[in-house]
């Protein structure tokens, strides 16, 4: 995985709250294989609406998404987050995520970045006005800054130091495997096995 | 302090554990199915890595699978594909699989209790939000990512941040006519689709102790969709008497020694809770969503609410759009609204009782002209009892379809869909925009309540049968 440090970028503002994960990735285009190639999926049935944010050419090459609360609901497919970082999207910028999406967020680089609900207001105002707004997210000082404003955002400290130094946690994990090894052979006899 | 049933269980999965990183749990079992396994197994490859623990891990195809014709091969070539990818990773990795045409294939939520694998005390994931189901069972039960099913699989543990506990406290006894569906649809719809975010909800109370296996299921079930990351109940005799003789339940001094474990489980007296909710059960009625996500429900007897009613600007545009895109109109009275399509099935009420109870209300009964039901059971073993029971009959000289064991109509994968503007009424647990096909229309409702709407055509209770 790829090191998150700072990242500037223009902004979608998606103005809806309650965006689950069939929204952004709806169950057809999850028969795929593949851990890459879901950027045509990405909000597939919203975008067959012409005035959808994400078809505004002026939105073109943005990398931040700014959406309303309650992001990332529902089915914990983590072909979301594929989705959102194959259409080119780096961070998120929300009030409140659902727990699953903001976990599969991390593991895959994607930023998820919880601001205030009113910063998210400002920030629409603003991309809105002028789509060429740069937002810039710097992850080791977690802020937020366009125009004039520079909010803090919250992530989970063990998250970020992961995102900072893009690191792998099978590979962190595999340092305690004599830990596993130990804990393992302490389990119960009625434990049930599957074979 | 005491300490409540989650921390019990979180606590004795610890294998590692230091300050200011998360802690390292023991996953004592681990389903798998083809969607969200593809990647995972490819990321092994990889790597060089192979599954830890086969035996701990159990594979079911359930989400594309097609619920007639079963024992041809799957027509949707993509489909198809992600199907034999999960057998072909099954047979390399050594994990146990059970396949289309097996007795034990079905929804994975619905095949690992009935088999008495689900057992109280457990650490349980799978790559799919439903896992909560399995919390039924006093188990620590929840979704996860591909990426975390891939960690899962190389290692048998995960990285997690303790989550908070929130009591739901359900006072006295359900109603007679109320479900458990229509009790989680009403939690729903009071603490909101993120009010349980960061939480996981323990389900206590009267009202809970006196409700079967399958409804504990049928609320565990849904408490993703109140943002909760699992939701459990204390397990009792109600539990033990369900698990016992179940192919892979204990037996002989295993099971004593289990069911020894197993009390001491229960949350201690004196065990705090981050957040409390009180509900009282006598006030509950059946319960139907209108909008587009499961927290926009109301009490079948209500109407469609007006969206300048509501107070927050966020919920009222919510509500305006739900409203255009479910086709409703504000003050519509929930029972004047037509369906042209019934669903029973999933990982909610896919169950042999929650079949026994549609069957109860359908006997003798017709379903309304116009109306197609489909009633797809849980599982495989869901659907032979069932016919043992005489119960396909009854739904077939209803006019209902009878199906092969599959996820269906309940995500929008597989040949059962919504057609666009279609209205369904549905036991599966998600109403979101096509969720059941692209268009589709979907209110959220009990066996029971979908079954009498089958008859009437509108949405209706079986108490409206009585008096029609």
């Amino acid at each position: 995985m790829e090191p998150f440090t700072v990242h500037t970028g223009t902004a979608v503002p998606l103005r809806a709250s309650n965006v689950d994960t069939d929204q952004i990735i709806p169950a057809a285009y999850l028969k795929r294989i593949t851990r890459h190639g879901y950027e045509d999926a990405l909000f597939a049935a919203w975008r067959r609406d012409p005035g959808f944010v994400l078809n505004d050419p002026a939105r073109a090459g943005a990398t931040i998404l700014v959406a309303g609360p309650d992001f990332g609901t529902g089915s914990s497919r983590e072909h979301a987050v594929w989705a959102l970082q194959d259409h080119g999207f780096r961070v998120v910028i929300s009030s409140r995520f659902a727990d699953i999406f903001r976990g599969n967020s991390g593991k895959g680089g994607l930023l998820t970045a919880v601001v205030d609900q009113a910063v998210v207001d400002r920030l629409w105002a603003a991309s809105e006005a002028d789509p060429a707004t740069e937002v810039t997210v710097d992850l080791g000082a977690r802020t937020i800054a366009f125009d004039d404003v520079v909010a803090p955002f919250e992530i989970d400290d063990y998250v970020r130091w992961r995102l900072l130094e893009g690191l792998d946690d099978i590979g962190i994990t595999q340092q305690s495997a004599e830990l596993i090894d130990a804990f393992e052979a302490g389990r119960p006899a009625f434990a049930p096995t599957t074979a | 302090m005491g300490r409540t049933l989650a921390q019990k269980v979180w606590d004795a999965h610890v294998v590692r554990s230091a300050p200011g990183e998360p802690d390292l749990l023991y996953i004592d079992l681990h389903l798998v199915h083809e969607v969200t396994s593809p990647q995972a197994f490819d990321g092994l490859r990889a790597a060089g890595r192979g599954v830890r623990r086969p035996d701990l891990t159990l594979a079911t195809e359930d989400h594309n699978v097609p619920t007639l014709d079963v024992d041809k091969p799957i027509a949707d070539p993509v489909s198809r594909a992600q199907v034999e990818a999960l057998r072909a990773n099954a047979a390399e990795f050594g994990v146990p699989i059970y396949s289309l045409g097996s007795a034990e294939q079905g929804i994975v939520h619905v095949v690992s209790p009935q088999m008495g694998l689900t057992q109280p005390g457990m650490t349980i994931v799978c790559g799919d939000s439903h896992t909560s189901t399995h919390g039924a069972f006093g188990a620590l039960a929840f979704g996860i990512g591909t990426s975390e099913v891939e960690h899962v699989l190389a290692t048998q543990t995960l990285p997690l941040t303790p989550f908070k506990t929130m009591a739901i406290t359900v006072k006295g006894l359900l109603p007679e006519g109320v479900t458990a569906k229509d009790l989680i649809l009403a939690v729903i719809a009071r603490i909101g689709t993120g009010g349980g975010q960061g939480y996981v909800l323990e389900y206590r109370g009267d009202a809970i102790r006196a409700l079967s296996m399958e409804a504990r299921m049928t609320i565990c079930n849904m408490s993703i969709e109140a943002g909760a990351r699992a939701g459990m109940i204390a397990p009792d005799e109600t539990t033990f008497t369900y698990i016992e003789g179940r192919p892979k339940a204990p037996t002989g001094p295993d099971w004593d020694a289990a069911v020894a474990y197993w009390r001491t489980l229960a949350t201690d007296d004196d065990a705090e809770f981050d957040a409390e909710v009180v509900i009282d059960a006598g006030e509950l009625s059946p319960f139907v969503t209108w909008g587009t996500n499961p927290g926009q429900g109301v009490p079948l007897s209500g109407r469609v609410p007006d969206p300048d009613d509501l107070a927050d600007p966020v919920e009222q545009a919510a509500a305006r759009k739900a409203l255009d895109y479910m086709g409703l109109a504000a003050g519509t009275p929930m029972r004047q609204i037509g369906v042209d399509t019934v669903f029973l099935g999933s990982c909610t009420n896919g169950r042999i009782e929650d079949l026994r109870a549609a069957a109860e209300v359908l006997r003798g009964r017709h379903i309304a002209d116009g109306v197609r039901m489909l009633v797809v059971p849980g599982s495989v073993r869901v659907r032979l009892a069932a016919m043992a029971e005489g119960l396909d009959r009854v739904f077939t000289d209803a006019g209902a379809e009878w199906r092969g064991a599959g996820c269906s109509m309940c995500l929008g994968m597989n040949p059962d869909t919504l057609a666009p503007q279609e209205r369904s009424a549905s036991t599966s647990n998600r109403n979101f925009e096509g969720r059941q096909g692209p268009g589709g229309r979907t209110h959220l409702v009990s066996p029971q309540v979908a079954a009498a709407t089958a008859v009437r055509g509108t949405l209706s209770s079986p108490a409206d049968l009585a008096t029609a």
